[in-house]
């Protein structure tokens, strides 16, 4: 018998699970033009993401079982205490090695890919960036601003020249890479403008506080404003400030909001540590910050959390939105996964972050203990075109959209 | 020019010492092969584009190319196509076993020292 012809599209459609075409991502007036071969590059480094979570992710946990772990107890007569012991111990066996150096290497791709679609048209999205931001007193740049070595050190998500990097006058080179390439490492979960993670926070406050009708916002390392613009759209009556280390992302933020119709927002280039040389005490009615913390540092996280309790009228509130904290009952196998991204896609701080008591840092920067918050959001986008995070049983350890909330009413 | 940049620049090393998860020399293969997987799903995808913008133009039927029989011309061109390219991509196995024939064989350095006269280095 021959075999039966492909079924045509609509059941492919209705059979398919894994991220959307890129093309369904939205564009605003300073995004990279893609030529068809690039968009396809991203798709495939976004299908690579998927795979690996997916189809060899188990492979790694199966080995963990029947080898890593009773391989470990035979030699130390002990089971694994800690998961820095699961994550040394995985480093000797294959499938994690394998499953690692597929993880890295598509990263790698995924940087290459992204910066590659940008240099090239550099010198025409700077100028369409310059066109949409010059003369805009929203716009408050530090060129003198010292870069801490929480972010100098290393560049994070292997993102050379990271966040701060100017390659030219008024360049926005790392926030259009950084903007337009994400895609490859979310698979689409944070939506059309990768907003996801602002709807999420949006919906979270207008459900737990329905009260609450801010006038100054403020976002600390909100780099292109992927999870700040929806803040700003949400409370039109309010003003959006961002604060970031960067230039090129805030340059890159103001030209893609503003080509987005949000203009209720400003941009000022300055260390979230101290902000006193900008804000005077008491300025803001909410402070955010969202999947930030851990790219600092202990010090910086506690100078943070401090500038933000200054900050704060009494009344107001902060929100930080982070992946899950280390508890004793996760297990060693999904801590040590979770770790990846620490040791081997360099965030630093992400493994000592993860286990830190953020509530007693959030009393220590002088918030009261019974007026912390706690709860869960999960990427908010258009199901239509992309998949639901909420929905989504792919565990992608430390990637997925799905976060835990900490913060406080001051 | 941009095109230099983008040579010179979309594939900068990261700050951060990389990690090594496999022997070095495997693992850059493997990550050269990564790529090679990449730029072939992305001819692929082109290939299908293609397809599908000469179908949506009435230039290319439903189920033609499977449907496709080369003439006994154009079978050989693509059958040497398909010869030369794997003859191409697996060159490093057929000179291993040319050489494992060859234990007797010197190195240019050994040649080199074979060649030197008395006093030479």
């Amino acid at each position: 018998m021959p075999p039966s012809p492909p079924t045509r599209a609509n059941s492919a459609a209705s059979e398919y699970d894994g991220p959307p075409d890129f093309r369904v991502i939205g564009r605003h007036g300073v995004f990279p033009e893609t030529s068809h071969d690039e968009i396809e590059r991203i798709n495939f480094l976004a299908q690579m993401n998927r795979h690996l979570a997916a189809r060899v992710v188990p492979g790694v946990k199966a080995a963990y079982d029947a080898r890593v772990a009773p391989g470990f107890a035979a030699r130390h007569q002990r089971p694994i205490a800690n998961r820095h012991e699961a994550r040394k111990a995985m480093l000797d066996d294959p499938a994690f090695a394998t499953w690692s150096a597929l993880r890295r290497m598509t990263m790698e791709q995924r940087q290459q890919a992204g910066r590659w679609t940008v240099i090239r048209q550099r010198a025409a999205l700077n100028a369409r960036a310059r066109a949409l931001t010059q003369g805009d007193d929203r716009l408050v740049l530090d060129p003198a601003l010292e870069i801490p070595r929480y972010v100098a050190a290393v560049d994070h998500h292997c993102m050379p020249g990271s966040y701060h990097t100017e390659y030219a006058p008024d360049d926005v080179t790392n926030g259009a890479n950084y903007d337009h390439a994400g895609f490859v490492t979310t698979g689409g979960l944070l939506g059309k403008y990768s907003d996801g993670g602002g709807h999420a926070v949006v919906q979270w406050v207008r459900r737990h506080l329905p009260d609450f009708a801010p006038r100054k916002i403020l976002e600390l390392g909100g780099t292109v404003g992927h999870s700040s613009l929806p803040l700003a759209q949400a409370f039109p009556e309010a003003e959006l400030t961002i604060v970031d280390l960067g230039a090129p992302m805030l340059r890159y933020a103001l030209a893609r909001a503003k080509s987005l119709g949000i203009d209720n927002i400003r941009l000022v280039q300055a260390s979230a540590e101290d902000l006193r040389a900008r804000f005077a005490d008491q300025s803001f009615d909410w402070v955010q910050t969202t999947m930030f913390l851990h790219e600092l540092s202990t010090r910086a996280l506690r100078n943070i959390f401090a500038e933000s309790h200054r900050l704060l009228r009494p009344g107001g509130i902060v929100l930080h939105v982070e992946q899950p904290q280390y508890r004793p009952d996760m297990p060693l196998f999904e801590q040590a996964m979770r770790d990846w991204d620490a040791f081997y896609n360099n965030e630093p701080f992400w493994s000592r972050m993860h286990e830190m008591d953020l509530d007693a840092e959030m009393i220590r920067a002088g918030f009261a203990a019974d007026r912390l918050i706690h709860g869960d959001v999960y990427g908010v986008v258009d199901r239509e075109l992309f998949p639901d995070a909420a929905l989504d049983t792919t565990e992608d350890y430390g990637r997925k959209a799905a976060w835990h909330v900490i913060g406080a009413v001051a | 020019m941009s095109f230099a940049d983008a040579l010179d620049q979309a594939g900068a090393k990261p700050a951060g010492k990389r990690p090594w998860f496999l022997e070095p020399q495997v693992e850059k293969v493997l990550a050269i092969t990564m790529t090679l997987a990449q730029e072939l799903a992305v001819v692929h995808q082109r290939a299908d584009t293609l397809e599908r913008l000469l179908r949506a133009k009435g230039l290319l039927a439903e189920g033609e190319i499977d449907a496709f029989a080369p003439d006994a011309a154009a079978s050989a061109e693509r059958q040497m196509w398909n010869q030369e390219f794997i003859a191409r991509v697996l060159r490093i196995v057929q000179q291993d076993n040319e050489a494992a024939v060859m234990p007797d064989e010197a190195t240019s350095g050994e040649i080199a020292d074979d060649l030197a006269e008395p006093g030479e280095a």
